[in-house]
């Protein structure tokens, strides 16, 4: 696979805005070091000689920008990774953002690193982190440079990655890679296996920690709606702040329900949530059900499919059969 | 898992306009008894209901929720239930992952002539809550008495 | 803040005798929004709704809930109260005491406090309503009926002499259906022909009444009143204004073997034709199939012999958009194919034929002359066999056949042996049975003359099976009364195939979003109360579209259905369920999700300006409700994730306060 490096793809960014193509672009911005990197709006390219970076923790899913930044004048640029292209292709079919309007670069990916787990490896100081073939080389404060096997420190959506091919692109850089045949769902697997009360235990230590601080849902590519049902005072179950475990588990509950069907597995709102809370471990038990109980579906494999909940089909299984399917295929209520 | 004699459960049951809260109403013709428990909620179709209904009510106390409409094929609005029939299926199954018991939560479908099922279906659903107890999974303790 | 009153109603003793009203009233007088709060006797009495209505006044009331039966008996009555009293009628709730607590449970106490929560969960509701008005829509003052036999006529003559413009859309070259191909009708045994063809002209010449033959759905759009319908018209390379029905084209054409339709394929048709003497259109049809001209661009022996020149190779299919205020399906029935009862070897002989094809042997029109010869050999047949039941009453597992029952075949069967008796008494008939159904006006005592004045031989049991065998039909038969085995060696063997909807139903169906049950029959909008309306608004049944009907009873059903059509028609306005859905705009994503789960295509999009915050302004896609179309299921309100999409009269805030209000 040819390696992606920032240089091509400012090169890249370059070229298209000398050329007309586009008159703004959307990319990753450096922070204080390597790995706080944060998404960023640059029109000129020395806003882009300056700041534009492209490293491991470039894991940010630039699709969801669009439905703000594609109404504007011009083309914008947007870098895509396999699995943004997924959410770009959501978001086109939910009539989004103006396709006319993005300039889509397809950028391979092999995966992204977790800043978190290299963090609970060597701990405090890390000043910056470097990749050498498949290594990762952190420098530290404290201990110098550490080495790590890359593979272990990726992000675990990346480790579990659905899919390297780009659905939806303008150009693409590179060779283009395959769907994947991922174990995704193994942790949702091992969650079914549990007893109820295990399940409960479980998922109450989890959301517990939900401070409300609403970063899965900003980020979610598919909660991009003008104004959501938790901020609205007429919708009737708008609170700004979980007060009790209801709330917490009310809030989740029907985030997740909104975006069945229709979310890409992107694994954005696990990447942000402060209290590392495992989110995506709900929408992929939707995406487990729905692909057991309609059939398979990838939501932005194509533009304008179905989603399974605005679809239907006459021999459907009973709500009663579809949760007991679920012990035959390993789960318990016992 | 204790079981309180007098414990008397909450039931919120959704009933679409043009089967289930009819046959409600032919089981009330017919003097079929079924328990006080169980407190009917019209709705024009069973896809009316959204799922934040269902996790309101348990948040204010309801021990279990059960969803009526016409029987698959037979929705006044062709297509309604269908579409009832897989988001509760879809939700159902997420409460039961999030260890809230699967038995507090039911969809059954009730005609317009079928009021003894109607009976017999609430019967059945309030001695299965009644079994299970109180709602403590699923509640919000700021909105008990 | 609203005003309520809240009036509990007795119900004599049905609520009274389990439910201490009076409680209730005192209950629910100090909930939040109520000002007034009584009891009375019966509710629904004028004494009752005075009552109401006097309240309405005195207290300044804004909403109303009725602790009472069920909605569905008084909650239009109570409506109406309100309206009268100057209030909006949909300011009125109803709490359910009646069929769902004091009938239901036996005890006063418990009775009571659920009547009390029942009674807030209605305050609670009402305290939310908004004054609702119901839409108004124009009606298109024309009609289209969709088939052409025999209830599509009625329905459009009775349509169309009501005063209405009425279009009959009939896929073949000519109108009639079925009954014209029916050689006597029972019980009074007239010729179909005799009272069929006078109304086929009579549709023909109403100036109400425009008679699209060769001609088929292609698309229907609207509602109610305001249909729009692309209908296709075939080409029949004939000017149809121009041809006058001469018919010397169909005797020059030299194509001779194209099977004839109207006669099942028993005898043979021109590749140019009239299907019949008495078609309306009386109108050449060139068969694009058959017709040497069109497959070759050799021949033109029509074109040269028509003094009119109607002759039109070059015609192509002409798409066309009609306006309609209301919409019959009377697409009618066929024979289901007896290819999968090979144990009656009706493909194997040709002396096996079906009742419909008998009709036509025994019709002086048909293509034996109205002589009864064996279809094989042209012999008179000396003992003829009738089979019921062929494909009727199966059970719902068997690989063939329907589970209904035809309804016509015992009648029909009954008829034909009794002309074969009367006409040729030298034969032998015999009928079996599982079981001979003759409910109907002088039908019973038609049967009966069958078998009594007739001689028929009815046989209860099914036949097991047919061979041919050296120019007989051998029949191997049961007889259950006798509890024998029959052996008959028939000449010729009459089969009373099922009818089964015609196949253009289903795809009609999905085009007028109208439902259909499971053997494709449209379902009406209630089996007994609503039998000639389809649940779709404006769309309505006539004949055996809906279920197996004979002539008598199409008829009645195709004049129910024209009732129900002019009843509309005669509205300059229609009055709409003002209980549907509505988007917020400013919260509406344009993700089409409501669009894709709407059964009816009550939800369009359009991209609006909006002015933002910093003046600026920003161009979204957002939903919009025709609220003609919405029929208020609120399937959309959940499938939209902002909540942007809510429902009027069953509000996302109204619902949770009924919740809120059960569960305090």
């Amino acid at each position: 696979m040819q390696k992606i490096t920032r240089d091509l793809l400012l090169k890249k960014a370059c070229e298209l805005l000398d050329a007309g193509t586009v008159n703004r672009v959307y990319g990753w911005q450096k922070g204080q070091f390597d790995y706080d990197v944060t998404p960023a709006l640059f029109t000129t390219k020395e806003e882009l000689e300056e700041s534009f970076v492209y490293n491991d923790f470039c894991g940010a899913n630039f699709s969801l920008y669009l439905v703000k930044e594609a109404v504007k004048e011009g083309k914008v640029l947007v870098f895509l990774k396999p699995c943004d292209t997924y959410s770009f292709n959501q978001l086109l079919t939910e009539h989004r953002f103006d396709r006319e309007k993005v300039y889509a670069v397809g950028i391979p990916c092999d995966g992204m690193a977790d800043i978190r787990l290299i963090e609970e490896k060597v701990g405090e100081g890390i000043t910056g982190v470097d990749t050498d073939e498949d290594s990762l080389i952190v420098h530290t404060l404290y201990d110098g440079d550490v080495k790590l096997n890359r593979d272990e420190y990726l992000a675990e959506r990346c480790r579990v990655c659905k899919s390297k091919k780009h659905v939806a692109y303008d150009e693409l850089i590179g060779e283009d890679g395959e769907v994947t045949d991922s174990a995704r769902f193994d942790e949702v697997a091992k969650i079914e296996a549990m007893t109820p009360d295990e399940r409960f235990a479980f998922w109450q230590n989890e959301l517990s920690r939900c401070i409300r601080c609403n970063a899965c849902r900003d980020v979610c590519p598919a909660c991009t709606c003008e104004k959501c049902v938790f901020g609205n005072p007429k919708s009737g179950v708008e609170n700004k702040a979980a007060s009790d475990s209801f709330e917490e588990k009310m809030f989740h509950i029907i985030r997740a329900f909104h975006v069945a069907g229709r979310c890409t597995d992107c694994g954005e709102c696990s990447r942000v949530c402060p209290q590392h809370i495992p989110l995506h471990l709900l929408n992929r038990k939707f995406i487990k059900d729905i692909n057991a109980f309609y059939g398979e579906y990838q939501a932005g494999e194509t533009v304008g499919s179905r989603a399974p909940l605005v679809d239907y089909t006459e021999g459907d299984m009973e709500p009663g059969e579809a949760v007991a399917s679920v012990d035959e295929r390993g789960g318990s209520n016992a | 898992m204790q079981v309180n004699e007098n414990f008397k459960p909450l039931i919120v049951a959704f009933c679409c306009n043009w089967c289930s809260y009819a046959g409600a109403d032919l089981a009330g013709n017919n003097r079929l008894n079924y328990p006080a428990e169980v407190k009917i909620i019209r709705v024009p179709c069973s896809c009316r209901v959204n799922p934040m209904f269902i996790l309101r009510a348990f948040q204010r106390g309801a021990d279990g929720v059960i969803l009526c409409g016409c029987h698959p094929g037979d929705c006044h609005y062709t297509s309604g239930n269908y579409y009832t029939r897989r988001r509760m299926s879809l939700l159902f199954s997420m409460l039961d992952y999030l260890g809230i018991e699967r038995e507090r939560t039911r969809v059954e479908w009730v005609s317009a002539a079928e009021g003894a099922k109607f009976a017999a279906t609430m019967n059945d659903f309030v001695a299965q809550v009644t079994a299970l107890g109180e709602n403590k999974r699923l509640e919000d303790l700021r909105c008990k008495k | 803040m609203q005003r309520i009153g809240v009036f509990v109603c007795w119900c004599g003793t049905n609520i009274a005798g389990t439910v201490d009203v009076k409680k209730v009233a005192e209950a629910l007088a100090s909930e939040p929004g109520v000002v007034f709060s009584a009891d009375y006797q019966y509710m629904c009495s004028q004494a009752g709704q005075d009552m109401i209505r006097d309240a309405v006044k005195e207290h300044k009331l804004t909403g109303i809930v009725v602790c009472s039966c069920s909605p569905r008996m008084h909650e239009a009555t109570f409506r109406k109260t309100a309206a009268a009293a100057g209030l909006n009628p949909y300011m009125v709730e109803i709490a359910n005491i009646r069929e769902q607590c004091s009938w239901v449970h036996k005890d006063m106490p418990i009775g009571t406090e659920k009547a009390i929560i029942l009674g807030k969960a209605a305050v609670a509701k009402v305290n939310l309503n908004t004054p609702l008005i119901p839409g108004q829509t124009p009606v298109t003052k024309r009609a289209l009926v969709i088939g052409g036999g025999i209830a599509g006529i009625q329905t459009a003559l009775d349509i169309a002499d009501a005063g209405f413009p009425v279009d009959i859309v009939e896929k073949l070259p000519t109108i009639g259906g079925k009954m014209a191909q029916l050689d006597k009708t029972f019980p009074t045994l007239d010729c179909a022909a005799c009272i069929l063809t006078p109304k086929m002209v009579d549709a023909g010449q109403n100036e109400n009444i425009r008679i699209f033959s060769y001609s088929e759905i292609e698309e229907v759009g609207g509602f109610v009143g305001n249909f729009t319908v692309k209908i296709k018209k075939k080409a029949r390379y004939v000017k149809e204004d121009i041809c006058t029905g001469c018919g010397l084209c169909t005797e020059k054409c030299p194509q001779k073997k194209v099977p004839n339709e109207f006669n099942l394929g028993m005898d043979n048709r021109r590749a140019v034709y009239i299907p019949f003497a008495q078609a309306v259109p009386k109108v050449a049809t060139i068969d694009p199939n058959y017709c040497t001209m069109l497959k070759t661009g050799k021949c033109g022996v029509c074109a040269k012999v028509c003094t009119a020149g109607a002759i039109d190779y070059t015609q192509k299919d002409e798409v066309f958009t009609e306006k309609y205020g209301a919409i019959v399906a009377a697409t009618g029935y066929n024979p289901i194919s007896m290819d999968k009862f090979d144990e009656f070897a009706y493909n194997q002989s040709k002396d096996v034929i079906t009742s419909l094809e008998f009709e036509r042997l025994t019709n002086a029109a048909g293509p034996t002359a109205g002589k009864l010869l064996r279809p094989s050999d042209g012999e008179h047949p000396h003992t003829i066999v009738f089979v019921q039941c062929v494909g009727s009453r199966c059970s719902h597992d068997a690989e063939k056949g329907k589970e209904y029952c035809s309804k016509i075949c015992c009648m029909y069967t009954a008829k034909h042996a009794m002309l074969v008796r009367d006409k040729y008494p030298d034969t032998e008939v015999y009928v079996f049975y599982i079981d001979v159904r003759t409910p109907g006006k002088a039908f019973d005592e038609f049967y009966r003359r069958a078998v009594e004045e007739y001689g028929v031989h009815y046989v209860k049991g099914m036949v097991g099976k047919i061979t041919p065998e050296g120019g007989k039909l051998k029949v191997m038969a049961s007889d259950l009364l006798a509890d024998k085995q029959l052996k008959i060696d028939a000449d010729l063997v009459v089969l009373a195939a099922a009818i089964e909807p015609d196949k253009s139903a289903r795809p009609l169906a999905t085009m007028l979003t109208a439902s259909m049950d499971t053997n494709d029959f449209f379902t009406e909008a209630h089996p007994k109360l609503r039998p000639v309306e389809s649940p779709t608004a404006g769309v309505f049944l006539s004949g055996t579209c809906q279920g197996p009907k004979d002539i008598p009873e199409t008829v009645s059903q195709a004049s129910a259905a024209a009732a129900k059509v002019i009843g509309l028609l005669c509205k300059d306005k229609l009055t709409g369920n003002p209980c549907v859905a509505a988007s917020n705009e400013l919260m509406c994503n344009g993700c089409s999700s409501c669009e894709k789960v709407c059964p009816y295509g009550a939800i369009t999009y359009m991209d609006k300006e909006f002015r933002m915050p910093d003046r600026t302004t920003k161009v979204r896609r957002v939903a919009m409700v025709n609220e003609a179309v919405c029929q208020g299921c609120g399937c959309c309100t959940v499938a939209c994730p902002s909540g942007a999409m809510d429902l009027k009269g069953f509000a996302n805030e109204q619902i949770m306060a009924e919740v809120d209000a059960i569960c305090k």
